[in-house]
């Protein structure tokens, strides 16, 4: 066996946020000219463990070895002057700025600013590597992949040999991907190690030369990529399937609610972030949403809530009692929906952000709903303030009164704040995106049990989810999503995780309908 | 008419150096993030700084004794020290205690109005003068001294030789701002510092020592706008409020230049121009006073209009206004 | 390696308790007046005792005295109460200044054009109607801009200020009596035409007018539906958009009534108060209720004290500045020391600075 020089090497690495371990006794090694793909679930430590590798967290236990040499990176300076550079997924780039100049930001040379040279030396780089990049163009003309090469670039000309890349493809189309994929390649043959953030599995096979899989913050272990195959990596990836007896009545009587027909959103750097999307939801089931993050969720629920511009598509809602007409929604803003008779509940992934008022407390987050319910130029204080009584004693919110800051509750409570708050508007349509992520086992399960609750009431329940153990064991059809478009819907209780995770990732695939 | 032009045009420069200092000053400091609304009181603690120290130093030596290096040295640097103590007043709150940029600007031009006025007051008063001002006539002498060739050259010198040196300097200033800003590291950096303080953090520019940097030389600049006013406008007369609103009118040209200093020399002889042109229009005197609005009035059309075009390169940084923080461990 | 850290460091603070953040504002406001009484033993050599009597003295000294400084309150506080549900709503309306201006442009032009015209009572109804309109003019243009093209409020209200100013120095000259003087002078001094009625005494008026305003605003900001929207638009627009309120009408709307607020106080202050216009009729406390509003956190009834402060603190200091032949502008040194102490203080109620042992220190 030839000896291999490792470029990183991580000893008992363990990261905790407060009670939540992120990482978890980690040991991993990155070899001198390797491409390793790190892959793992949404959630499994992936981007805590390189931050630590970047110097944006620094880790509890463990200790990093750059070149074989014991080191201490408490900062991205450090982790520069180690030949270490980070690809964000968000972009640390001026947009006012042109390429160069944000290359240019931050060195240390002295003197003049020499622009032309500077150019000379990014064209130099960019020659190496077969970057293509206009040296002159505003960042904010720039489209993300033009965005993310000036990144690269940047990290290339502070002189890395080491570059971690965070799911760089999210945002790529298949072509720009190719592209990436080739420089990558010339990195590496160049003698560069690198580091691929993914959870994309045939791109883990395609880039690759080893993979190594993390699942809920713990090192699974990894494989020479020539020895992996589609399946075996879903399988290191998603795991044994995980038992939680979340409790799954049979529906009893289905009534079809939200009619979505050909719904095409575009997001502000114009790309289609949902193309073309067609589901019917009912009343009495659970419709779990499944795909990789940023896979067009938010955008959907935004739609049906009246808060998204849309391109194209129909939102039809048939309201109880079999006479009524349905009703298009789109175009509709919140309260417009809200005065058709339309009676919708959205706990959004931005909690704090969208779904509740930090600075006020539970009565004052109660009122976002009721606000302008009643005549009169005056609020409703007294049924905010028995609803806010009535959440804090069903779901045993923490807080020490009903007016103290939301903002200062926990993660868990907060939850609890905002669900309540939706269920209790009796909705015949409840939407929740990531109703459970940060929280607790129990608050989780008080969750679950509250949206089958609300699902044997009739309402018609969406879940969007991001753990697969749950989704299949709470949702009746699990509807997936796969950039941006629909991958296939299953029936919760025939499928499993391998057929939805590949759906996920485009590999297989239901049908188009359910 | 040409003689009419030939005189107008020296009046409004002359009203435009202050209003040209301030700003290439007030742009300095927008440009690292910070709205500093201190600048009207940061150019009248720069004006009574220098007329603090021209006072004592014609108080102890007789005119015709007075060294011109120590006349001019001697209110120049009391102005600077004034002006840098506002800034760095306004740096500690706002960059160190992150406290709110309009409150504490607001505060610090009641503040340097206030410092203005009262040692002014003090002045007249210690001076025994019946009229309410100060005359620093020898001082002033010094600081409007203009090139000799300007009487001999006719129309040429009136219009481009006739100034005293601060005049040239302020030009000067601007245009090395305008360097510095467009051509240089420190100049990107500082940039970048307003635009996205992040970015330019996790790049390895120490963000607060920059702040703290613009918003100090901004002042100094403007400071030396107060100064010159005096100095040189005002033929070394003080009195109480007779700056005016320049300074805010001088964060009005930072608008209207679009955050460009090398705009700003011309934007601010019309601005001045607009201050005397009654003088020469014909028309009812009460209609300088709409002459005085033009500036205001211009420059909301210009924050208006660059609003509606959303051109990138057109817009405040992206930051001004907003404290910095990032999280330490 | 071997870095040196800093021995300190700054985070955020989570929770302090109200009791405790009034004990830091507090003892800010007692440092500054520390502060102020050094200062002020410096330049006239009175003893601690006699300063702070003669402050009292120049507030309180005198039935006069007292209704004079209460009246200057109130004036303070009715702006401080027009800029406030702009400010809570995140909309920094600095443009106060120009706002109330507006309003006693507008009074002044009633009072001018209109005496001998219509009969008192009417001169007097489109005084309050106009000062109403141009304040709320004055306040709509910005709102409409940053609603529709998100133009940036601070400079555009700023700008607003010297519009107004100007405007009325242009009014003045065209209506100066006598011709030359630049002033206008006392408007219709025999006939008091326009002139606000005196409930009890002269200054009475404003005074109600604003405690009723105070009781007023503190109910719609904390009772009443739009009082909440506001809340929400200024906490977040994603909130906003997400409980169906329209943050561009809540803007526009809000901006309207304190721009509509200021003008009344404009009413007051030419029609009520001065029966004069001059460019200074405001002095600056369009800026100084900025402060007044922002220190006392958006509660009306805190700024109460706020103002109470500020204009004690200034009258007093004109006293002193009186009696030791000091000048007039004592006051406005005394107002920024004060306002530095408070704004700074808020640092300490928002953060939290943790010293690093001795022990951590790296070499």
């Amino acid at each position: 066996m030839e000896t291999v020089k490792n470029a990183i090497r991580m000893e008992h690495i363990t990261k905790r946020f407060g009670d939540v371990v992120a990482n978890r006794d980690i040991n991993m090694e990155l070899h001198k000219g390797e491409i390793l793909s790190l892959l793992g679930e949404n959630g499994s430590g992936k981007t805590t463990l390189m931050n630590m590798l970047s110097g944006i967290y620094h880790a509890d236990e463990g200790q990093i070895y750059v070149n074989d040499q014991p080191v201490t990176i408490s900062s991205p300076k450090d982790a520069f002057d180690l030949g270490i550079g980070m690809i964000h997924q968000h972009f640390k780039l001026v947009d006012v700025f042109t390429a160069t100049e944000n290359i240019a930001l931050g060195l240390k040379d002295h003197g003049r600013l020499d622009l032309k040279q500077v150019s000379q030396r990014i064209e130099e780089i960019c020659r190496k590597y077969g970057f293509e990049i206009d040296l002159s163009q505003k960042v904010y003309e720039m489209s993300v992949s033009q965005k993310q090469t000036v990144e690269i670039v940047k990290v290339l000309y502070r002189g890395a040999d080491i570059l971690i890349l965070d799911e760089p493809t999210a945002v790529l189309t298949p072509q720009e991907t190719e592209k990436l994929f080739a420089v990558m390649r010339n990195m590496r043959d160049d003698g560069k190690s690198l580091i691929i953030i993914t959870h994309k599995l045939h791109e883990v096979l395609e880039i690759s030369d080893r993979v190594a899989v993390l699942r809920k913050g713990e090192y699974i272990g990894d494989v020479p990529t020539s020895e992996a195959t589609l399946q075996s990596l879903t399988d290191m990836m998603v795991g044994r399937a995980v038992t939680l007896n979340i409790d799954r009545p049979e529906p009893k009587e289905l009534v079809k609610r939200l009619e979505i027909r050909g719904l095409t959103v575009r997001n502000v750097y114009d790309v289609k972030v949902l193309d073309d999307i067609s589901f019917d939801v009912y009343g009495g089931e659970i419709l779990g949403i499944a795909g990789i993050s940023g896979c067009g969720q938010r955008e959907l629920l935004e739609s049906i809530a009246g808060l998204q511009k849309l391109e194209s598509g129909s939102i039809r809602f048939y309201p109880e009692g079999e006479s009524g007409e349905a009703h298009e929604l789109v175009g509709l803003d919140p309260m417009a929906i809200r005065k058709h008779g339309v009676s919708m509940a959205f706990v959004p992934e931005d909690r704090l952000g969208m779904g509740l008022v930090g600075s006020m407390g539970m009565t004052g987050n109660m009122m976002l709903r009721s606000w302008n319910k009643g005549k009169g130029v005056f609020l409703d204080r007294k049924g905010p303030e028995a609803l806010a009584n009535q959440v804090w004693k069903d779901l045993e919110v923490v807080t020490p009164s009903t007016s103290f800051p939301v903002r200062r509750l926990s993660g868990g409570n907060v939850q609890k704040v905002l669900v309540g708050r939706e269920i209790a508007q009796d909705p015949a349509v409840l939407m929740t995106a990531y109703a459970v992520r940060g929280l607790d086992i129990n608050t989780s399960y008080t969750i679950y049990n509250l949206l089958t609750q609300e699902k044997m009431k009739g309402v018609a329940v969406i879940f969007v989810g991001e753990d697969l153990d749950v989704l299949l064991e709470l949702c009746d059809r699990i509807l997936v999503l796969c950039g941006g478009r629909v991958s296939g819907i299953v029936d919760g209780r025939t499928t499993d995780k391998i057929q939805v995770g590949a759906m996920m990732t485009h590999l297989g695939g239901g049908s188009a309908d359910a | 008419m040409l003689s009419g032009l030939i005189s107008f045009i020296p009046r409004a420069v002359m009203q435009g150096i202050p209003l040209l200092y301030g700003s290439t000053g007030e742009i300095l400091t927008e440009k690292s993030g910070n709205l500093n609304l201190g600048i009207p009181g940061v150019m009248y603690v720069g004006a009574i700084c220098g007329v603090i120290g021209a006072f004592f130093y014609e108080q102890a030596v007789p005119p015709e004794a007075m060294n011109a290096f120590l006349a001019i040295g001697i209110p120049l640097v009391c102005s600077l020290l004034g002006s840098l103590l506002m800034g760095l007043l306004y740096s500690f709150l706002t960059i160190s205690l992150r406290a709110n940029q309009n409150v504490t600007g607001l505060a610090l031009t009641t503040f340097g109005v206030g410092i203005g006025n009262f040692f002014g007051g003090s002045l007249i008063k210690l001076s025994g003068s019946e009229v309410p001002s100060i005359a620093l006539s020898s001082t002033s002498a010094y600081f409007s001294t203009s090139i000799p060739a300007a009487e001999t050259t006719g129309w040429f010198g009136q219009v481009f030789l006739s100034y005293g040196f601060l005049a040239y300097l302020a030009i000067l200033i601007a245009l090395v701002a305008a360097f510095v800003l467009k051509r240089t590291r420190t100049g990107l950096h500082l940039r970048a510092v307003g635009e996205n303080p992040a970015t330019a953090d996790a790049a390895g520019i120490n963000v607060t020592r920059y702040k703290y940097l613009a918003t100090c030389v901004g002042s100094m600049i403007a400071g030396l706008g107060g100064l010159y006013y005096v100095m040189d406008y005002a033929s070394g007369v003080w009195s109480n409020n007779a700056f005016g609103d320049r300074g805010w009118l001088a964060i009005a040209l930072v608008i209207f230049t679009i955050w460009r200093p090398s705009v700003s020399i011309l934007a601010s002889i019309l601005f001045g121009g607009c201050y005397i042109l009654y003088l020469y229009i014909p028309g009812p005197i009460a209609v300088k006073e709409l002459y005085k609005m033009i500036p205001y009035v211009v420059t909301l059309v210009v924050l208006i209009l660059v609003s509606i075009r959303k051109k990138r390169e057109d817009q405040p940084p992206a930051s001004l206004g907003l404290p910095y923080f990032r999280e330490e461990r | 390696m071997h870095k040196h850290t800093k021995r300190f460091y700054i985070s955020r603070r989570t929770e302090l308790p109200w009791y405790r953040a009034w004990a830091i504002r507090g003892a800010a406001i007692v440092l500054a007046l520390i502060t102020c009484a050094v200062v002020t033993m410096l330049l006239t050599g009175e003893n601690p005792i006699g300063i702070f009597s003669t402050t009292v003295y120049g507030a309180f000294g005198t039935a006069r005295r007292t209704w004079v400084t209460i009246q200057d309150v109130a004036i303070l506080l009715g702006i401080s109460l027009a800029v406030t549900p702009a400010f809570k709503m995140r909309f920094w309306n600095i443009g106060a200044e120009g706002q109330v201006l507006m309003g006693g442009l507008a009074t002044t032009t009633c009072m001018i054009c209109l005496a001998g015209v219509l009969p008192n009572a009417l001169v007097i109804v489109c005084m309050v109607v106009t000062s109403l309109l141009a304040g709320a003019l004055w306040g709509f243009l910005p709102a409409f801009f940053k609603a529709r093209w998100n133009t940036n409020e601070t400079l555009f209200t700023l700008m607003m200020n010297y519009i107004a100013t100007q405007l009325c120095a242009f009014f003045i000259i065209v209506w100066e009596v006598p011709k030359g003087a630049g002033k206008i002078g006392i408007i219709n001094q025999s006939t008091q035409i326009g002139w606000l009625p005196e409930i009890g005494n002269q200054y009475l008026l404003s005074i109600v007018v604003v405690a009723v305003l105070t009781v007023a605003m503190y109910v719609y900001l904390s009772r009443s539906k739009h009082g909440y929207e506001i809340a929400v638009v200024g906490e977040s627009l994603n909130t906003a958009r997400y409980a169906g309120i329209k943050p561009s009408r809540v803007i526009i709307r809000t901006m309207v009534l304190s721009g509509a607020i200021c003008g009344l106080i404009g009413l007051l202050l030419v029609g009520g108060i001065n029966h004069t216009l001059t460019t200074t009729v405001v002095g600056g406390q369009g800026f100084t209720a900025v402060m007044v509003s922002w220190l006392a956190k958006f509660n009306p009834l805190v700024m109460v004290l706020a103002s109470a402060l500020l204009v004690f603190l200034s009258r007093g200091a004109n006293e002193i500045a009186s009696d030791f032949g000091l000048n007039q502008s004592f006051s406005d040194i005394l107002t920024g020391i004060i306002l530095f102490f408070i704004i700074g203080s808020e640092f300490f109620i928002n953060y939290q600075i943790h010293f690093r042992k001795a022990g951590e220190k790296e070499a």
